[in-house]
């Protein structure tokens, strides 16, 4: 083989599909006869369904049906939890029961011929509830805070400790005390939800957006009662999700419910109000940092305890206070985990779940204690850099932090920062540069995929993973070429199928890890496969040759040492007839997961421009320096990152989904009033990685890349916004009258 | 829109955003009067049916097509024309998936009724491809990475052709400015402004 296609800048190879309009979307898949079917949501935060006035709306014109919790059928509702799901709690059975549980739940489903039939009957749909007062503010002295019961992962702790913080900080004689607050978000990709659902006889198809297709399979196959092979679920593009997509809704029940009951294939499609309702959001947290340094900045002590809510029916927790468990070097450390039960939906998983959170209030703590000591914040960090990961006792696999400050500190030009906040100005503008970590853990998964070599010379590859804008198709086909020996024009990767061999959800950023390294597995043992084949051929020219002294080199088989071009794929699958096809999966060796802590680590850098008298915050530049193992695909690697810092100017300076808290209703429920970046906000936007290899991970040596390209950019423009103001914000969004106070 | 009336909050009869336009262009017709009203009147049918026929040339086909006069161009294309390269993001009028060239001019095709476009020429993401050959808007939007997930890249790239032909692309930050009714939320903008610029060079 020559170069290596890993690491290669490979144009999309789907590129083509998504500029001409030929990437089909789970709402593209129209089917034969489909009706289509619209939620009624609930519009009382708590209660109960009275009356639904269906025969009015019956009448109307195409209507098909209209279901409510009084004409549904009583779904089975197997058990049914996956890694993906909270560990305490039972999902939402969808019109099963008169209750509300929230604003915004499915309380009817109207089915007719048309869409704008359906949304009319919809609209008209008179319903009556016995109401409530629901409590959604987890600020509320009445918002009860638990102890979560359970870990959904071992990370998620509820408490941690080592050594004594709580004394530690009292007696530190330079302390830093605060407390930060981060808004709810919703994810808001631009594809709604949608799921087209089509049985035939007890087999069920699910065209439907997911990140997880292999769950989305048996959930619905729980929920209905039915063995998982009968149903399929098919999703071969999702337009973004960012975690939305990684649970299974009750829109999925309710399209597959609505064609058993109509008989005819329903389609589904989610408003973008109702994408506030049941779909999962980041939930809204507060934290409290305390952290204890000596006047030389070493922590001596650092406390980190966070709350986050959840609804009532799940106890939905993720990583929040982790990062801090192993950051930084410090004998003394206690974080703590707690949830406030509200009579909300339950969140979920978005971009960098717990650690973008949990990170924005260490890193703002971390800036906070470096202007009281007087220190360079990158200096700060320095000094307490770990060796090894002081709360597990473990080496870190690979950890290039001090790496990344270098490198990107030099691209930012950090060093024309004058310390002093409100020090640097351009013309009237008051200018302030930020620095913040990113981390994130180097998940893995097992998994599986499947690779095929045709007659015709071509390898297809199959694993029923997902590509929800990262470029799993690219550098999937990336990894099957390289392993194949062949050039990526060869080589047909396929994903979004359930039936496709088993892998992960497609998130936490563990897909090139886990399907990657399935790939990689698949490949060496399809060539042990043709190896074996052309041995055991007697016109093959290595016939009888023993498998030990071959050698593939380019996709062509021979004689270790021998300068023949060999046999290809193609002379050996040609002369024996029928494909090779070869599974194989893989996982991370447990003994090796066992001896290293494994984490992405970055350094965020950005500049501000704000206008003293208005208030206006403008990002000018955001530099991200990341040490992620290996590189796949350094054109999709930078358009992750760049992506990531987008979605980070978003929380710290935008995003927020704010509730009416008479009724829990998300008033800002639009794409016009839930702010996010457009095209206009971007600034100068720069991804670089550091050279990073890290031999345990996985054999492609890859630490993933989705969520750390968020996390630490919203405390990089925090810092940066108290840099230039010298105004310490510590609730994100950010308002322009949190900066005009100052 | 298929939200509950209790949540408007309006006083008298609901009406959709739809068939307020439809009271706006002079065109009431009984689909406008609240559900009460349509009960109260109705022996035989329910809502008289009112479907429309118009014609409407869609990539430099022409169509006959009977539509509902509360349809969106959106949704004939979508729906019954199975034109499904445009994008319904929002609804709203608020994200730009559904951008097309209406008679030459970028509209958000989720809030145009089709009912008011008889006759008009409507170009899609489906029309651009000649004869296997991309257009150099679409191929600058692969190679400059333009595009993430690709949900908003059938409206972007209509946009982007509004925004050139508008003599909009004079300078990265003109487009920047032009653009900012599509979003993008994977952030591919940077990728998106390098795309409109390359291709606003070439033609």
């Amino acid at each position: 083989m020559s170069a290596s296609l890993i690491g290669r800048p490979l144009a999309r190879v789907d590129g083509r599909a998504k500029v001409t309009g030929t990437a089909r979307y789970a709402a593209d898949f129209n089917q034969p006869g489909q009706l289509y079917a619209v939620i009624v949501s609930a519009t009382v935060g708590l209660g109960r369904v009275m009356d639904v006035a269906a025969a009015e709306v019956e009448r109307m014109p195409g209507i098909a049906a209209v279901i409510t919790h009084r004409n549904a059928p009583k779904l089975p509702y197997l058990p049914h939890r996956a890694v993906i799901d909270p560990a305490v709690g039972e999902r939402l059975h969808v019109l099963q029961e008169d209750n509300v549980r929230f604003y915004g739940q499915p309380v009817a489903i109207v089915v007719a011929d048309t869409l704008d039939h359906a949304e009319r009957a919809a609209t008209a749909l008179r319903v009556t509830y016995e109401t409530r007062q629901p409590l959604v503010d987890p600020a509320d002295r009445r918002a009860e805070k638990i102890v979560p019961e359970a870990a959904t992962r071992a990370r998620a702790l509820a408490d941690r400790s080592r050594g004594d913080a709580d004394g530690a900080v009292a007696q530190a004689p330079v302390r830093i005390d605060e407390t930060y607050d981060i808004a709810r978000e919703n994810h808001n990709p631009m594809e709604p939800h949608a799921t087209i659902a089509a049985w035939n006889g007890d087999r069920l198809t699910l065209w439907s957006k997911s990140q997880y297709l292999v769950n989305e399979q048996a959930e619905i196959a729980a929920v209905f009662g039915l063995p998982a092979e009968n149903v399929e679920v098919i999703c071969p593009f999702i337009g973004g999700a960012f975690g939305t997509s990684l649970r299974t809704w009750p829109h999925v029940t309710l399209a597959a419910l609505a064609a058993r009951h109509v008989a005819r294939p329903v389609k589904l499609v989610l408003t973008r109000k109702q994408m506030f309702f049941t779909t999962g959001h980041r939930p809204r947290t507060r934290q409290r940092v305390a952290l204890g340094a000596t006047p030389e900045g070493r922590l001596t002590g650092v406390i980190h305890e966070g709350m986050g809510e959840t609804s009532r029916y799940e106890q939905f927790m993720e990583a929040l206070t982790n990062v801090t468990d192993y950051l930084y070097s410090c004998p003394n450390v206690r974080t703590q985990y707690r949830l406030a039960q509200l009579d909300t939906s339950t969140p979920n998983h978005m971009r960098g779940p717990g650690d973008a959170s949990g990170i924005f209030a260490l890193e703002s703590a971390m800036d906070e204690l470096s202007y009281k000591l007087g220190i360079d914040p990158i200096e700060l960090r320095r000094r307490n850099e770990p060796q090894i990961d002081e709360a597990e006792n473990k080496p870190f696999s690979s950890r290039s932090l001090m790496q990344c400050y270098e490198l990107g500190s030099e691209r930012f030009g950090w060093a024309r920062r004058t310390p002093k906040p409100r020090s640097m100005r351009d013309g009237r503008l008051l200018i302030g540069m930020g620095a913040a970590t990113a981390t994130y853990p180097a998940f893995h998964a097992p998994a599986s995929a499947r690779v095929r070599l045709l007659a015709d010379g071509l390898a297809e590859v199959e694993a029923a993973a997902s590509d929800m804008g990262p470029g799993t198709y690219t550098s999937m086909t990336q990894v099957a070429a390289e392993f194949l020996g062949l050039p990526p024009e060869q080589v047909r990767f396929r994903l979004g199928r359930s039936a496709y061999p088993q892998t992960p959800s497609h998130g936490g950023s563990w897909t090139m890890a886990s399907v990657g390294s399935a790939i990689r597995a698949a490949c060496l043992e399809a060539q042990a496969q043709a190896a074996r084949r052309a041995v055991a051929d007697t016109r093959s020219p290595l016939f009888e040759a023993s498998v030990g002294n071959l050698e593939w080199s380019a996709g062509h088989l021979r004689r270790r040492g021998e300068a023949s071009t060999g046999l290809s794929y193609q002379d050996i699958v040609a002369r024996t007839g029928a494909p090779v096809e070869a599974e194989g999966s893989a996982q991370r060796d447990p003994e090796v997961a066992e001896r290293y802590s494994m984490h992405s680590f970055g350094a965020v850098f950005a500049e501000v421009a704000i206008d003293p008298d208005v208030g206006t915050i403008r990002v000018r530049h955001i530099v991200g320096a990341y040490g992620i193992g290996r590189v796949v695909n350094p054109l999709l690697a930078r358009s992750q990152c760049t992506g990531g810092m987008i979605g980070g100017i978003g929380m710290a300076l935008m995003e927020r989904t704010v509730l009416d808290l008479r009724d829990g209703r998300p008033v800002n429920a639009h794409m016009a009033d839930y702010l996010m970046p457009v095209n206009l906000d971007i600034p100068k936007l720069e991804a670089l990685f550091v050279d990073e290899v890290d031999p345990h991970v996985n054999p492609l040596g890859v630490k993933g890349l989705g969520e750390i390209a968020l996390v630490g950019t919203a405390p990089a423009i925090a810092n940066a916004v108290f840099h230039a103001t010298g105004k310490r914000v510590r609730s994100l969004p950010i308002h322009i009258e949190d900066v005009l106070t100052a | 829109m298929a939200e509950n009336p209790s949540e408007l909050h309006l006083p008298g009869p609901i009406m959709s955003r739809r068939e307020a336009l439809q009271v706006t262009a002079g065109a009431v017709t009984l689909a406008a009067l609240p559900p009460e009203t349509v009960a109260a009147t109705s022996s035989s049918p329910a809502v008289v049916k009112n479907d429309m026929t118009l014609t409407m040339t869609v990539n430099g086909r022409i169509h006959t097509l009977t539509v509902d006069p509360r349809q969106s161009v959106l949704d004939v294309l979508r729906e019954t024309l199975d034109l499904t390269g445009t994008k319904k993001g929002c609804n709203q009028g608020a994200c730009g998936a559904c951008t097309v060239l209406v008679d030459g001019k970028r509209i958000v095709s989720c809030l145009t009724l089709a009912a008011m476009h008889g006759g008009a020429q409507i170009e899609t993401i489906e029309g651009l491809e000649k004869d296997g050959v991309l257009h150099p808007l679409q191929e600058a939007f692969v190679e400059h990475e333009g595009l993430q997930c690709g949900f908003c890249t059938p409206g972007q790239i209509m946009s982007g052709l509004g925004c050139i032909a508008e003599g909009h692309a004079g300078s990265p930050q003109e487009i920047q400015f032009w653009m900012s009714g599509n979003i993008c939320r994977c952030g591919a903008y940077p990728g998106i402004v390098a795309a409109v610029a390359d291709a606003a060079g070439r033609t």
